[in-house]
């Protein structure tokens, strides 16, 4: 199921671009009793990048996190940072730390204590403990709380002490489970800002999980999506929305439309519509985004390269800036088309793609 | 949630009231008559005295047992936790073959009836040469309490957050060190609940002990040796210590479980349940 | 997450303690039910010779039979009084938080207190026959309220109700809220309700509860001695006297041995209907 665009072949170095890796994840599988919840992953982590997992629950993003992290032990394959071995090291011996989903911030610490916890279990000198505490509090704008407890904190305050808590030990990998899950719709689009610049400003590697889409589009350098235990695709946020590799990246990140036809002879054929594809012959399923597709003006002169049909119109819903309509083509198909937000429209209309956007995909 | 108001049967509450009536009448005529000055139980109670309170505070035998009692208590409350928290520990964490046994057998004592413990142990100590005294009913307490230790530090572990485990091993704490810094404090409410309830049923505690007393008294088996010379109302004023005592304690394992804003605390994970 | 000497560590102690003090003992109390004795001393020649003695001499099963009814009038008035309690709490009251604490209060006042208080109420010279005669409804001490199996089925009846409570009550408070609306909004009275709703989703703590009950009610022998008179001798009082003045630890702990194994199975029937009746 590795895509394409996953650089298998490639060397380590080229998938992150020219640079040694931070991490290096090989062939790593994972089971537990009878069901096999990762199978043969390698995934590369470069310095400085953030790096987000995608996947939906069960795709086994957050075990691999935790064998990152060191709770759990692979059943085959490596992981290695920086030149060495790192999946035999138990997890206090790594230099990784981990946001945790519900922050897992200790009740029975104050803030202060709470992130210097890593300090003084590594017995880091008393007098240097106060400052970088403080130096850490800073980085999440928390000053004001170090004498609070956790308790008496809102969920989106308890987010930034968790992150405080691990990036006082400077550690060279920062691992952050769902962490914005528990927030509500704005403050998870605030502190998804606020985490890419922090990670901007610490240059740390980050390594993201994350069911949601937009999320992962939004902060990372790269995606990482995971499905059903393996790697569908690895790419930067722009390549993964318009280039998918398979119908499943297709499908999970935006929305699409899948139109299966035939390839014969260097063209492609769906439906009434047909144009030019380099692909080898036989059945083939494309990609295209709804908003890809246009409304025709009767004006518009069709050019080589733009496919026109007619379909009519089921269903228009608005969405703000942009309406969503539902057609229904005259074989039969659905097709979903993102315009920008007109009056209201009926009937039958004519539409058109360009060959270019209709992106050839795995099934 | 309740029903509406209106659809509150009256005989639902009268039925409610005759229940606490049967439950709390018997300590309250023991109370009443702690002050009777005469010494049988009549009624109406007649006079009042303090003189059963005078007595009581005269009486040396007695009051040598409560120390033996106090010493056990405290001696199997110690071991009952030593005990009983790697039990919770190991039930909740560790397979091993033979665990659901293991579990079964730690929990029994609390449902078997005390004389089966009390004898078997005292067949034990028979074997082993041991001679009956405080030890042997402090060993008797130990055994029967642990499941107590066991429920209670387990149900505290269920409630506790795994991820601060985790969370203390990622900051660079070893297990050892995650254990003090994070588990203890973190059951510390269950682990005090679970003391206070061990030391209150070890003071309580007479099926056992019957079988495995030496030469010095516990109160109960001192108490019951007096009712089976016959009845004294100092006795009643004895009850009426106890009673008080124990409601003390209840009040302070009250206050201690619900002052953090935990949820109600729930008795019912002493009756072993499914676990 | 937690490495092999972690878990060891935890395992270990409890397992020796359990192995010492609760396999050992338990194990020893067998041999020696197959065990005679003669002359004041105990004689290790291994045979089936108390147990046979146990089921020819009548008298072992009669008192049998006789503590478990015993243990289960108490255990049947025990769930009538804490069922209506439990669900007046559960499901009517304003204050249950309180009304809770005090059900809950007597549990922790001493098994003698309790007894005692009994005894001095139910005595001929008690307060409860002084009272009846005091207002007129009787002229002479009423003789079977002390010393007979009504006391006992009394005494342990007002120990163990407490106890049904508990499991029951929280069984109770368990049921989603939204059922008893859900019932009542297909047109289900309080009644129908309790019975179709409420009821069958408190059996699992009603069975527990009863267990509980039952079994202990069955092995007591504090409040016979206190209270129960020649007729209110239960199962263990034998026992205790075997180990007492009619020194027969071998026979004694033949008994002990068949009540472990009666208690044994009751428990492993009990889970096993506990499976079937609980639905979640």
């Amino acid at each position: 199921m590795i895509s394409s665009a996953q650089p298998a072949a490639e060397s380590s170095t080229a998938a992150t671009g020219g640079v040694e890796p931070l991490l290096s994840i090989r062939s790593i599988a994972k089971r537990f009793g009878s069901t096999t919840v990762l199978r043969d992953v390698s995934l590369d982590v470069a310095p400085g990048e953030l790096l987000t997992i995608l996947g939906e629950s069960g795709s086994g993003k957050t075990t691999l996190l935790r064998l990152i992290a060191g709770f759990e032990q692979p059943d085959g394959g490596e992981i290695h940072m920086t030149g060495e071995r790192l999946d035999q090291l138990p997890p206090y011996r790594r230099r990784v730390n981990t946001v945790f989903q519900h922050y897992a911030l200790f009740p029975h610490l104050s803030v202060f204590e709470n992130v210097a916890y890593g300090l003084r279990v590594r017995k880091v000198a008393r007098a240097e403990i106060p400052n970088r505490v403080e130096q850490a509090l800073a980085l999440v704008k928390m000053t004001e709380f170090a004498g609070r407890a956790p308790a008496q904190l809102s969920g989106g305050q308890q987010q930034r002490i968790a992150l405080a808590r691990a990036l006082v030990n400077q550690p060279k990998l920062l691992l952050l489970d769902e962490p914005l899950s528990a927030l509500d719709a704005n403050l998870r689009r605030q502190m998804q800002l606020e985490l890419k610049s922090l990670q901007r400003e610490v240059g740390i590697s980050f390594v993201f999980v994350t069911h949601d889409q937009e999320e992962a589009m939004a902060l990372s350098d790269r995606i990482a999506l995971l499905r059903s235990g393996q790697l569908e695709q690895v790419a930067v946020p722009r390549e993964i929305y318009n280039r998918p590799a398979t119908a499943y990246t297709a499908r999970f990140i935006g929305q699409t439309n899948l139109l299966r036809g035939l390839i014969e002879n260097g063209v492609a054929q769906c439906g009434t519509v047909q144009w030019r594809c380099e692909a080898p012959d036989g059945p083939a399923t494309f990609s295209v985004r709804p908003e890809n597709i246009r409304l025709c003006d009767s004006t518009d002169a069709a050019s080589r390269d733009s496919m026109r049909f007619r379909a009519v119109i089921r269903n228009q819903t608005f969405g703000g800036p942009t309406d969503l309509l539902e057609l229904a083509c005259p074989d039969g198909r659905a097709l979903l088309v993102r315009i920008a937000s007109r009056g209201n429209l009926a009937g039958e209309c004519e539409f058109e793609f360009t060959a270019g956007d209709a992106i050839l995909v795995k099934d | 949630m309740r029903f509406a108001a209106h659809h509150r049967p009256r005989w639902l509450l009268i039925q409610t009231l005759a229940v606490f009536a049967f439950l709390y009448l018997p300590i309250l005529v023991l109370i009443v008559y702690s002050f009777n000055a005469e010494s049988v139980g009549g009624f109406p109670p007649r006079g009042w005295t303090m003189r059963w309170y005078r007595i009581l505070l005269d009486d040396d035998a007695l009051w040598s047992a409560v120390g033996n009692s106090l010493l056990v208590a405290a001696a199997a409350m110690f071991l009952a936790l030593a005990f009983g928290l790697p039990a919770a520990l190991a039930l909740d964490r560790a397979s091993f073959p033979g665990k659901a046994l293991f579990r079964r057998l730690v929990l029994l004592p609390l449902i078997l009836p005390g004389i089966i413990t009390g004898l078997s142990l005292l067949m034990l100590f028979v074997t082993a040469g041991m001679k009956l005294s405080l030890l042997t009913i402090t060993l008797g307490h130990g055994t029967a309490l642990i499941s107590v230790a066991t429920t209670e530090i387990f149900a505290g572990l269920q409630k506790m957050d795994r991820a601060q485990e985790e969370a203390s091993l990622d900051l660079g704490a070893t297990n050892w060190q995650t254990f003090w810094r994070i588990t203890i404090p973190n059951l510390r409410l269950a682990i005090i609940g679970a003391g206070l309830l061990i030391f209150t049923l070890s003071m309580d505690e007479i099926a056992v002990s019957f079988f495995l007393i030496g030469r010095d008294n516990t109160l109960p088996l001192e108490i019951w040796s007096r009712l089976r010379r016959g009845i004294t109302p100092e006795i009643n004023a004895v009850s009426t210590v106890i009673f008080l005592f124990s409601l003390g304690m209840i009040l302070v394992w009250y206050r201690l479980r619900t002052r953090r804003g935990e949820e109600r605390p729930e008795l019912a994970e002493l009756v072993p349940l499914k676990q | 997450m937690y490495s092999r000497t972690y878990k060891t560590a935890v395992a270990a102690p409890p397992l020796v303690w359990v192995a010492v003090f609760l396999l050992a003992p338990y194990a020893f109390l067998f041999c020696y039910s197959f065990w005679t004795v003669s002359q004041q001393a105990i004689v290790h020649h291994w045979n089936f010779g108390n147990y046979r003695q146990l089921l020819d001499n009548s008298m072992y099963p009669t008192v049998l039979f006789r503590s478990m009814r015993i243990a289960g009038s108490v255990t049947v008035l025990s769930l009538l009084l804490s069922f209506p309690l439990a669900y007046y709490l559960s499901f009517h009251s304003r204050r249950k938080e309180l009304l809770y604490q005090l059900v809950i209060i007597p549990l922790w006042v001493s098994y003698l207190v309790r007894a005692y208080a009994w005894k001095t109420i139910l005595g001929s010279d008690g307060v409860l026959n002084t009272l009846l005669q005091y207002v007129g409804v009787t002229q002479h001490p009423v003789e079977f309220l002390l010393y007979s199996p009504f006391a006992v089925v009394l005494t342990l009846t007002h120990i163990y109700t407490p106890f049904t409570f508990l499991p029951i009550y929280a069984s109770m408070e368990h049921i989603p809220r939204n059922f008893v609306e859900a019932a009542q909004d297909l047109g289900a009275g309080p009644i129908r309700t309790f019975w179709t709703v409420i009821f069958p989703l408190s059996l699992p703590g009603a069975l527990a509860g009863a267990t509980f009950a039952f079994v202990l009610s069955l092995g007591d022998f504090l409040a016979p001695l206190l209270i129960g008179g020649p007729s209110g001798i239960m199962i263990s009082n034998v026992v205790v006297s075997l180990f007492g003045a009619a020194y027969n630890w071998p026979l004694g702990a033949a008994i002990s041995a068949s009540l472990l194994l009666l208690v044994l199975a009751l428990l492993f029937l009990v889970e096993r209907i506990e499976k079937r009746l609980s639905f979640s």
